[in-house]
Order: C-alpha cells, then sequence, then structure tokens
C-alpha cells in the first residue's frame, strides 16, 4: 500500500499550479465553439492539460499515457475557479473510437477540431422501441452508389442542437442476427432530412432531443469499423461514458456544500445538523462515500498498476456512484424543507434551485447510461459470472 | 502509488484461509458451538502457530512487529471462516494498549506472554463505549471495583484490561480474588463473551492511558479489526449465495439465471466491493496518515455494519427455505456478522461519534 505519487512528480505538479496560477482569471463567456474557448482549449492542449496522450499529429499534445500525471492534472484544476478542459460526448467517447478503429482519414479529419471544441458531437443510440435493449434498434441506412440513406427516429439524444456531428448506430445488415447487423456511422447534423425536436424534461430544461431521419444522405467512407461490426465499436466506449457519471471526488464537493447547508439552515433557531437524525443521515451518507472513495483509489491503482485486477470495482462505479448522488441531494432538500421545493426564480430560494435541479437530474443519470437495472444485469453476469435471462424466440 | 494488498499480505490471507478450511471445516465450526472445547483449542493453536497471536507486537517482545494493514487481512480472513479463536481483543487491542500505555515492566510482562501464545487477554471498553444497565468501573488504591459487560475474547482469559467512564486503562490477572466471572450466551457461538463482578480486586493502571489518545488508538484499532471480520464473513455469504443460485432449479431454471435473484446479488456485490478498499485504507490511515486515521475508523465500523446486515440478509433469502437451516449452517456467518455490528458500538452510536470528530456539534 502507497498513496504517494512519488518526488518525481512534484516539479510536475508545480508546474501546473503555476500555469493555473497564472490562468486563473480567464473567464469564457462565449458560445460553445466560439473563438474564445477554441483559443483555451488549443492553450490547454499546448501545455499537455487536456488531450495529454493523443498524438500530435491528431491534434493531441503527443505525451505518454501516465495515468499519474492526467490525476495531478485534474486534481488541480478542481481546487481552482479556472475553466476547465471542455467535455462531451464527441471527446469522451468519439476520439477513443477513431483512435483505435477509425481510418487514417477519419483521424485526420475528425479528432483535431473535436479536440480544440470546433466541432461538437451527439450520439444516436437508444430509439423509442429501443432503450436497454439497444442492440434491437431498427433505424436503417441503405448503401445507394457512394452514399448511406438512412431513415428512422433516434432518441435521448443529448445537445443534438449544439452538435455539427452525430455518432450514430443504425441496421445495414437486416437480415442478419441483432447485434451483428449493426453499422457506426458518422453524420454531418446538416444534412437534409434531419428533424430534430427537443424533449423538455422533469427539470424544466431540455438538454435532450428526437430526431427524425428522412432519407439523410451521407458519404458511404463515413462508417467507422466494418459494416455489421458497429455494435462491437460502440461497446468499445460505453466504458468510458459510464465512468464519468458519478466520480466521487464531484460528491465530496457536494457533500461538503451539504454540510454547510446543514450548519446554516434552522428549524425553529435550532441548526438542522444539531438534529440527531438529520445528522445522523448525513454521517450515513458519508460514510457511503468514504467507501466509494477507497474504490476509486483501487481503481486508479489498477489503472497505474496494470496486473492488478479491478474489473468489479469499475462494474459498480456508476450504480453506486449515482444512487448516493441523488440520495445526497434528497437530503438537501428535506434539510430545507418547504423551501427545499422552491423552484426556478423563486423567493427564499437557495443556491439557485440547484439542490431540487439536481436531485432530479440524478434520478436521469439512474436511468441513463445503462439504467441501474441493467447495471445490475451487468455486474452479476460479467463479474458475478450468473446466467443471462433465457432469450425469448424471436427476441 | 499501489493501492492493494502487498504479496505478503495476500500470501498471509491465503495461509490462514488454507489453515481454516484444513481445520475449521462447518462440521467443527458446529462441534465448537454445541461446546466441544478441545476443538476450539486446536484451532486457538494453530493460529497461535501461524503467528497471528504476536502479529502487531514488536520484535523486542517477540512478535512480528507488523503493522494494522496486515492484522485487517488476518481479521477479515477469520471472520470468512468464522474462526473461533480470539483475536480483536486478545491479539490486536490488548498489546496495543500495553505496547502504547504500559511502563516496562508491564510490556516485559506481559507483552512476550501474548506472542507467545501463552497467555489471553479479555478486552472491556463497553462502559467507556456506552455502559448499559448500571456497568462500570472504580479503581482507587490499586484495587478495582464495579461491573464490566461484553468482554472481548473474554472467555478463558489469563488476564483483562478494562477501560473506566474517562478512558483509563486497567489490567488485572484473572486469578486475582473477588471476580465473579460470569459466560454470556450471544447468538454467536462461534465467540463467548463475558461479564465481570469485581470487588476489591488488586490492578495495575497503564500508566500512559490517563492521554486519552491511547484508548481512541485501540478503540480505532478494534473497530476496524471487527469491520475486517465483518466484510470477510459476508463475502463467504455473497459466494455462497452466487454458487447456491448456479446449482438449484426451480422452474426448469437455475435460479441463478432470474433476475430477481440476480439483481439481489449485484446489489451485495455493489455494496460490499467497496468495504474491501474501505478497510484496507482505514488500516493504512492507522499506520501512515494520523489526521485522517479516526474519522475512517469510524466510518468504516458503521458503514460496513450497515452493508452486513444487508448481506447477510439478502445472501440468507437467496437460499431460500435452506438459508434458515443449522444443516446450511449459513447462520454461523450471519450472527457473526451481527454480533461484531454491536461490539465497541452500533453505526448508530458511532456515527455520533465521527459527528463529533468533526466538530458538527460546534
Amino acid at each position: 500500500m502507497d498513496l504517494e505519487y512519488g518526488p518525481q512528480y512534484d516539479e510536475f505538479r508545480a508546474e501546473v499550479v503555476s500555469f493555473i496560477k497564472e490562468n486563473e482569471n480567464t473567464k469564457l463567456t462565449g458560445p460553445p465553439r466560439s473563438e474564445s474557448r477554441v483559443e483555451w482549449q488549443q492553450k490547454l492542449i499546448d501545455h499537455g492539460y487536456f488531450a495529454r496522450s493523443i498524438p500530435r499529429e491528431y491534434g493531441g499534445y503527443g505525451g505518454d499515457m501516465d495515468i499519474i500525471k492526467l490525476r495531478i492534472i485534474a486534481e488541480e484544476f478542481a481546487k481552482s475557479p479556472i475553466p476547465k478542459p471542455a467535455g462531451g460526448q464527441g471527446i469522451q467517447m468519439l476520439v477513443p473510437t477513431l483512435l483505435s478503429l477509425g481510418t487514417e482519414e477519419q483521424k485526420q479529419e475528425y479528432i483535431r477540431p473535436t479536440l480544440r471544441g470546433e466541432i461538437l458531437w451527439c450520439q444516436g443510440y437508444s430509439e423509442p422501441n429501443s432503450g436497454s435493449d439497444l442492440a434491437s434498434l431498427q433505424t436503417k441506412a441503405e448503401l445507394d452508389g457512394d452514399e448511406w440513406v438512412i431513415n428512422g427516429q433516434k432518441i435521448w439524444t443529448s445537445t443534438a442542437h449544439l452538435s455539427q456531428m452525430c455518432f450514430i448506430l443504425v441496421r445495414t445488415e437486416p437480415d442478419a442476427p441483432k447485434h451483428q447487423g449493426i453499422s457506426y456511422l458518422l453524420m454531418p447534423m446538416d444534412a437534409e432530412g434531419i428533424d430534430r425536436r427537443p424533449i423538455k424534461q422533469m427539470t424544466g430544461d431540455s438538454d435532450f432531443n428526437e430526431l427524425f431521419l428522412t432519407n439523410v444522405r451521407i458519404p458511404a467512407k463515413n462508417i467507422v469499423g466494418a459494416r455489421g461490426e458497429g455494435w462491437k465499436v460502440a461497446n468499445a466506449t460505453l466504458g468510458h461514458e459510464r465512468g464519468s457519471l458519478a466520480d466521487p471526488n464531484v460528491t465530496q464537493n457536494r457533500l461538503n456544500s451539504l454540510i454547510d447547508l446543514m450548519k446554516n439552515e434552522t428549524i425553529d433557531g435550532q441548526r438542522v445538523i444539531d438534529k440527531p437524525i438529520f445528522r445522523d443521515r448525513l454521517l450515513s451518507i458519508q460514510g457511503r462515500l468514504m467507501a466509494q472513495q477507497s474504490n476509486a483509489l483501487r481503481i486508479l491503482s489498477s489503472q497505474i498498476n496494470k496486473d492488478q485486477d479491478a474489473n468489479l470495482a469499475k462494474s459498480i462505479v456508476k450504480l453506486q456512484g449515482t444512487e448516493l448522488r441523488h440520495e445526497l441531494e434528497g437530503l438537501a432538500i428535506d434539510a430545507m424543507g418547504e423551501l427545499g421545493t422552491l423552484y426556478e426564480d423563486s423567493p427564499h430560494l437557495r443556491d439557485n434551485g440547484a439542490w431540487q435541479m439536481t436531485y432530479m437530474y440524478y434520478l436521469g443519470l439512474i436511468i441513463g447510461g445503462g439504467t441501474n437495472q441493467i447495471q445490475k444485469n451487468i455486474i452479476s453476469e460479467r463479474a458475478l459470472g450468473m446466467p443471462k435471462e433465457p432469450k425469448i424466440q424471436g427476441a | 502509488m499501489y493501492f492493494g494488498l502487498s504479496e505478503e499480505q495476500k500470501s498471509l490471507e491465503e495461509n490462514i484461509n488454507r489453515f481454516l478450511v484444513d481445520n475449521a471445516s462447518l462440521d467443527v465450526i458446529k462441534a465448537v458451538a454445541n461446546g466441544d472445547i478441545e476443538k476450539a483449542d486446536e484451532i486457538h493453536r494453530g493460529i497461535i502457530d501461524l503467528g497471528l497471536s504476536g502479529l502487531v507486537i514488536p520484535e523486542e517482545y517477540g512478535g512480528l512487529g507488523l503493522n494494522m494493514l496486515f492484522a485487517t487481512v488476518v481479521s477479515a480472513a477469520l471472520g470468512s471462516g468464522t474462526a473461533p479463536v480470539p483475536f480483536a481483543g486478545s491479539y490486536i487491542m490488548a498489546p496495543l494498549a500495553i505496547n502504547l500505555a504500559g511502563d516496562d515492566a508491564q510490556k516485559n510482562m506481559w507483552l512476550p506472554k501474548i506472542a507467545g501464545g501463552e497467555c489471553v487477554i479479555g478486552v472491556g471498553l463497553s462502559e467507556y463505549v456506552g455502559a448499559r444497565e448500571d456497568a462500570g468501573i472504580e479503581f482507587s488504591n490499586g484495587k478495582l471495583s464495579g461491573r464490566s459487560l461484553f468482554l472481548i475474547d473474554g472467555k478463558n482469559a489469563d488476564g483483562y484490561l478494562l477501560a473506566n467512564k474517562s478512558g483509563e486503562l486497567f489490567l488485572l490477572d484473572s486469578s486475582n480474588p473477588g471476580i465473579e466471572i460470569t459466560e454470556l450466551v450471544t447468538v454467536d457461538k462461534t465467540r463467548v463473551s463475558v461479564e465481570l463482578v469485581m470487588e476489591n480486586v488488586e490492578a495495575e493502571v497503564l500508566p500512559g492511558s490517563n492521554d486519552k489518545t491511547v484508548i481512541e488508538k485501540v478503540l480505532d484499532a478494534g473497530r476496524l479489526m471487527i469491520a475486517a471480520d465483518t466484510v470477510g464473513a459476508a463475502q463467504v455469504m455473497l459466494n455462497k449465495s452466487v454458487a447456491y443460485s448456479l446449482e438449484r432449479k426451480q422452474f426448469g431454471r437455475l435460479i441463478g439465471s432470474f433476475q430477481a435473484v440476480k439483481h439481489m446479488c449485484a446489489e451485495m456485490a455493489a455494496e460490499l466491493e467497496p468495504c474491501h478498499s474501505m478497510i484496507w485504507h482505514a488500516a493504512h490511515c492507522q499506520d501512515n496518515v494520523p489526521e485522517e486515521a479516526r474519522l475512517m475508523a469510524c466510518q468504516t465500523k458503521a458503514h460496513v455494519s450497515e452493508v452486513g446486515k444487508q448481506v447477510s440478509k439478502t445472501a440468507t433469502e437467496v437460499h431460500g427455505g435452506m438459508g434458515f437451516t443449522d444443516e446450511l449452517g449459513l447462520h454461523y456467518w450471519f450472527k457473526r456478522i451481527g454480533l461484531n455490528r454491536q461490539l465497541l458500538g452500533s453505526p448508530e452510536l458511532i456515527r455520533e461519534e465521527a459527528g463529533r470528530l468533526q466538530g458538527f456539534d460546534q
């Protein structure tokens, strides 16, 4: 057991700290893709604080894959109000996919502008009738000369209204078994025949969209991997999305805010934190979080020490992290009582309504990214070796 | 950076597991639970031969001088085998207290004997953690009087380590006149608790224990051992559940293919897997990060107890009616976890302490 990163990283940390100090007053006010945002993103790449291990020829920093350096960057950036590197599904999911499975031309064309934030991506996976059973998707693409012609419907497409491109799963081999009939295509969002309708969520926001696709034509070369291999291509990066949904270090920040809230809010003049039942609930959440933080250290360690196995530890992060976060936000609402139900721009509102918003938002994340029930299937089948449910014929 | 057990720690764990598989099968545990003292003694001798009695005792006193992480590994292994042996009290808390707060004479007198497996020490801290009924001890003019409940490893002990309400620690020989010893029968027949009633019994104070950090360290260590014992026991209950679900058929299918059963197992695994990391992390803090050690120990004992409760219930349910029988014997693990939950403070009691540690009451 050794939780030190080692003195060889002290110099690196000092560099990161001094960069942050010099730049901590940077404010990004423009919309996504605006010049100042792209410049900032490029500056982070130039210093190796973003896209660190992505080869220089594709627009990355071209550094070594040093997990501890990545961790130090994340730790120091988290401590400061400095603008964080842009994220999103293009960076988290598409770039790793192209790096491992894309053609040279695709890598050259898409990775650099995606890293710079000039191209934003959305993910065209789920369909109205294909949610948890994603591989049953029906949106189809047929090759017509040197173009794919796409018809069908996608749903839960985050940020489709901001995106220039969509990585989309479509059925190209209708006669193959369901997992073998899917292809992974890259679809420009300005192509003709795409009709987008925002979905209003329970939070009041509209982060998601429905996409109606009618004879959308895209170049035949916009396929990643071979025809019929789209399921494998997509699965290569689903893990990236799940891991990022419930980072216990972010939850720690929320717990600190919750402690402050419970010290400040009063009932009949008594601080909420002094009420034993509220305090016990708070401490119980803290205990669960500490367990998840220890689990995260084990996962980090397994990334540094390649022979260390942490598969089960990894497989539970999304399930445990989202459930805990939802409960943490819910305790804040209970601590505020009626005040906790205030929303939008109501008088007496606390923290801009963030607790209610996040309470609901995390219910969305319990469902999204593979529902937590599907997570339990994955844990029991892949980590515990239990059998799949018998298939119903024809499904 | 490496977060996990070393090769040495893993091999110690394997040795204990192998010893318990060979020498403490379920049939043996059942015999011990029904009063077979000889079998219990044999297992006890065996773990002494493995060096466990001197695990944390400095080498100069004949021990192995290992740290809390090693002790945690051992405790988890003993929990997984529901080993009917003294450990947390006699071989961890007592030597730790004597080493931290004893004078040279006390150290020379007790530590080599504990390390050599020549004496067992029952540990009574209940009255410091939270006194029940009218329990409590008074010390004056070298004599102890009063009542001490729920001594850990107290059965047939050669000596006792007891705390008073303010956390001072006292050592006494169990053969001193004036002690009335009563066995307390708990649900967990793998470990027997005792009650002491004392009237003017000769005892020695551990001189360093007027510093409260001593009892706090001893308590942290004890809680960590008990938490590890629970994690070890709960992991076996989960493993047995998965294995049973892959044997038992109903409606023409393995019950492990039903989502209802799979989700019960996944929930157990999702709660339990981080607990392994948590006990290692808490032990590492005891050894190396003093400023985080106390909170970590409290929260680990509290959280692991909650997870243990859930796992022991769910695992029993996965086994259906068989889970309720003595024949299958799953209840030994259930009861072990049940006793552990209450020892050295139930989760609610410990969370109160965790709140105070963080100044929530100010």
